[in-house]
C-alpha cells in the first residue's frame, strides 16, 4: 500500500484524511477510469460487438431471419452492391446530392441571418425563439407538416404560387421535384442550427481586427470577405461537420414524407433509407450490412476530409 | 459600430422575412389541427375558419395517445438521467485527465448510422425477451444522448477553474468528496443544458423506437403513423397528432431557450 500513499497526495500537499476507509482510497485513486470508464464501455458495447457483427454479416448471404442458417460468400455482397447500378449507386447519388446542396444553402443562409443578428437591436430576444423553433421541432411530425403544405391539391405552397399566377407544383409527389423539396424541408429545420453555431463564433470573435480594417477604408464586403469570414473560418468548418454527418443520416423527414423505400420510385431514396429497408422490409441482412459498412466508410471518409481541412485552417 | 439607417431598414425586413420563413408552417400545422377535413380541402377557408376541437378528441380517444404520450415523456426522462449518471463523471474524467482518445469513443456513436447497429441490438435484445419494452428503448436512447451529454459537459468541465477543487483537496477532502461537493453543485447550469438537450433530442427520436417499440410501448413520433393509411390521410387528425407531439417540447424550449441554445453551441467557438 505504500504506492497508494504516494500517488494519493493532493497538489496543494496535504494527504487524504487518515480515516477513509480502503475502498475509497482505492476509489479516490482510480478516479480517472471509474468515472469515463462505464460511459465507455456501455457505448463501445453498443457499438463495437454490432459494427463487427454487421462486418461479418456483409461476409455473408443472411436473409430472412438472422437466426437462419447463411453461409460464408466472401466479398460476393461487395461485388454485387457495388456493381449495382440500380438502387445502390443512384442511392449514393441521392445521398450525395441531398448532403452537399442542403449544406451549401445551409451554410450560406445560414451565414445570411447570422450577420444580421450579429450586432444587438430591439427584438433580436424574438429572432432568436423564431429561430429555435424548427430546431426542437419533432423531425417527424415536421415532415407531416411539410406534406400537408406541399399536397398537390390542397397545399398552402400551390396556393400561394396560385396567387402570383404560377400553375400547382407537384412537390412531393413529383418523381424529379421531390428530393429537392425534401432538401428544402432539411434547410428548413437545420439552417437555423448553423445559425446559432455561426453566431456563437460571431460574438467570440474581437472587435479590434475589423475596426482596423474599417480604419485602413475597408468595405462592409472586403471587411467581411478577408477579415470576418477567414476568422470565422474554424468554426464554419464546426458547423460544416456537425449538420453534414446529420444530413448524410437523414431518415425522419424522408420517411415520413415518402414513406418506405423512399417513394414509389425510390425517388429519394438514400443509402440510409436503402439500408433501412433491405434490413427491415426485405430482411437482406447480408447485403443491407454491406451497403452499411460501405454507407460507413464513406462517413468516415468524408470527417476525415474535413477534419483534415480544419487542421489545415487552424494552421 | 453604428448601422446605417438604409442597412437598418434592410435588416428589419430581412428578418421579417426570416421569422415568418420559420412560423408560418409551423402555424399552419396548429391551424390545421383546428379545422375539419372539409375545411382543409376548402382553401377558401385557409384562414377564417370555425375551429373545433375534433381532432384533438380523436387523437386522444382513438389511439391510445395518452399512453403513448407517457411513453414518450418515460423513456426520454430515464434515457435521460441514466445518462447524465454515465456521462458526466466521464466528462469530468475526460476533460481533468484529457482523455481525448478516450471520448473519441463515446462520440463515435454521433457518426455511426443508426441502422448499422439495429439489426444486431434487434436480434441481441430479441433473445433477451427485451424487444418491445421499455429496456431496450431506454438503452436505445441513451446512445443518442449520452454523446451528447459528454460532448455538452466535457466544453463545460474544461471551462471550470480547477483551483476550486484544489482549495477543496487542501481542506482535506479526497478527489472524490471535492468533485461530489464543490464540482458538481457548480456544474449545475452544465447539467441542465445537457439534460434539456438530451430530453428534447430523445423525445423526437424516430428510427430506433419505429424498429424495437412494441405495442405498448410506442412513442408519440411512432405513433403519428397511426394517421396515414395506405388510401388517405385523416390530414385534421394528423396535424393534431403532430401538433401534440411538437407543441409541448417547444414550449419547454421557450422557457429553457438559454439552455437550449447553449447546449446546441457547445463547442462551436473553440474550432
Amino acid at each position: 500500500m505504500a504506492t497508494v500513499t504516494t500517488t494519493r497526495r493532493a497538489p496543494g500537499g496535504a494527504g487524504v484524511m487518515p480515516d477513509t476507509p480502503g475502498w475509497a482510497r482505492w476509489a479516490n485513486d482510480h478516479r480517472k477510469w471509474l468515472f469515463a470508464a462505464p460511459a465507455m464501455i456501455f457505448v463501445a458495447a453498443l457499438i463495437v460487438i454490432p459494427l463487427g457483427w454487421t462486418a461479418w454479416l456483409s461476409l455473408t448471404d443472411a436473409e430472412g431471419s438472422v437466426r437462419a442458417e447463411s453461409e460464408f460468400v466472401g466479398f460476393q455482397n461487395y461485388l454485387d452492391v457495388l456493381s449495382d447500378t440500380d438502387r445502390f449507386w443512384p442511392a449514393v447519388g441521392r445521398t450525395a446530392a441531398f448532403t452537399v446542396v442542403a449544406l451549401l444553402f445551409e451554410v450560406v443562409l445560414g451565414m445570411a441571418v447570422a450577420l444580421l443578428l450579429w450586432r444587438p437591436f430591439k427584438g433580436q430576444k424574438w429572432v432568436r425563439v423564431a429561430i429555435l423553433m424548427p430546431l426542437v421541432a419533432t423531425p417527424v411530425a415536421v415532415g407531416m407538416m411539410w406534406r400537408l403544405i406541399f399536397d398537390p391539391n390542397i397545399g398552402l405552397a400551390n396556393q400561394v404560387l396560385g396567387w402570383f399566377g404560377i400553375g400547382p407544383q407537384p412537390w412531393l409527389a413529383g418523381q424529379h421535384s421531390a428530393l429537392p423539396t425534401t432538401i428544402f424541408i432539411d434547410v428548413w429545420q437545420w439552417t437555423p442550427m448553423v445559425v446559432l453555431i455561426l453566431l456563437a463564433g460571431l460574438t467570440s470573435l474581437s472587435d479590434e481586427p475589423q475596426e482596423a480594417a474599417r480604419i485602413d477604408g475597408a468595405s462592409t464586403w472586403q471587411r467581411f470577405r478577408h477579415v470576418t469570414l477567414p476568422l470565422l473560418m474554424p468554426t464554419v468548418i464546426v458547423a460544416i461537420l456537425l449538420r453534414g454527418i446529420d444530413a448524410l443520416k437523414t431518415f425522419d423527414i424522408l420517411y415520413a414524407t415518402k414513406g418506405r423505400g423512399g417513394g414509389s420510385f425510390h425517388e429519394v431514396e438514400t443509402l440510409n433509407v436503402y439500408a433501412y429497408g433491405l434490413s427491415f422490409d426485405y430482411n437482406e441482412y447480408g447485403v443491407s450490412s454491406t451497403v452499411l459498412i460501405l454507407f460507413f466508410l464513406i462517413i468516415i471518409g468524408a470527417m476525415w476530409a474535413l477534419t483534415a481541412r480544419r487542421k489545415g485552417a487552424r494552421r | 459600430m453604428k448601422a446605417s439607417p438604409s442597412y437598418r431598414v434592410f435588416r428589419v425586413v430581412a428578418l421579417v422575412v426570416v421569422v415568418l420563413a420559420l412560423v408560418t408552417p409551423l402555424f399552419w400545422m396548429i391551424a390545421a389541427s383546428f379545422k375539419t377535413n372539409v375545411d382543409i380541402y376548402d382553401t377558401g377557408k385557409a384562414l377564417v375558419f370555425s375551429p373545433t376541437l375534433d381532432n384533438y378528441a380523436t387523437v386522444l380517444k382513438q389511439s391510445h395517445y395518452v399512453q403513448f404520450i407517457g411513453n414518450s415523456l418515460w423513456v426520454a426522462f430515464a434515457a435521460t438521467v441514466l445518462s447524465l449518471l454515465l456521462g458526466v463523471p466521464a466528462a469530468y474524467s475526460m476533460s481533468r485527465f484529457n482523455m481525448r482518445k478516450s471520448a473519441l469513443v463515446v462520440l463515435m456513436a454521433r457518426v455511426i448510422p443508426g441502422v448499422s447497429l439495429l439489426v444486431p441490438w434487434y436480434y441481441v435484445f430479441s433473445n433477451l425477451q427485451l424487444v418491445g419494452g421499455f429496456t431496450v428503448l431506454i438503452l436505445s436512447h441513451m446512445f443518442v444522448s449520452l454523446p451528447l451529454i459528454v460532448y455538452i459537459m466535457m466544453g463545460f468541465f474544461d471551462g471550470l477553474p480547477q483551483e476550486l477543487e484544489e482549495a477543496a483537496l487542501v481542506d482535506g477532502l479526497t478527489h472524490i468528496g471535492a468533485f461530489r461537493r464543490v464540482t458538481l453543485p457548480l456544474s449545475v447550469p452544465g447539467i441542465a443544458t445537457a439534460g434539456i438537450l438530451s430530453f428534447i433530442f430523445s423525445w423526437n427520436n424516430f428510427m430506433f423506437a419505429l424498429v424495437l417499440s412494441g405495442a405498448d410501448t410506442k412513442t408519440l413520433p411512432v405513433a403519428i403513423f397511426d394517421f396515414v393509411g395506405y388510401a388517405s390521410i385523416d390530414w385534421g387528425g394528423l396535424m393534431a397528432a403532430a401538433t401534440v407531439v411538437t407543441l409541448p417540447i417547444m414550449v419547454i424550449a421557450l422557457f429553457v431557450q438559454k439552455y437550449v441554445v447553449s447546449g446546441l453551441t457547445a463547442g462551436a467557438t473553440k474550432g
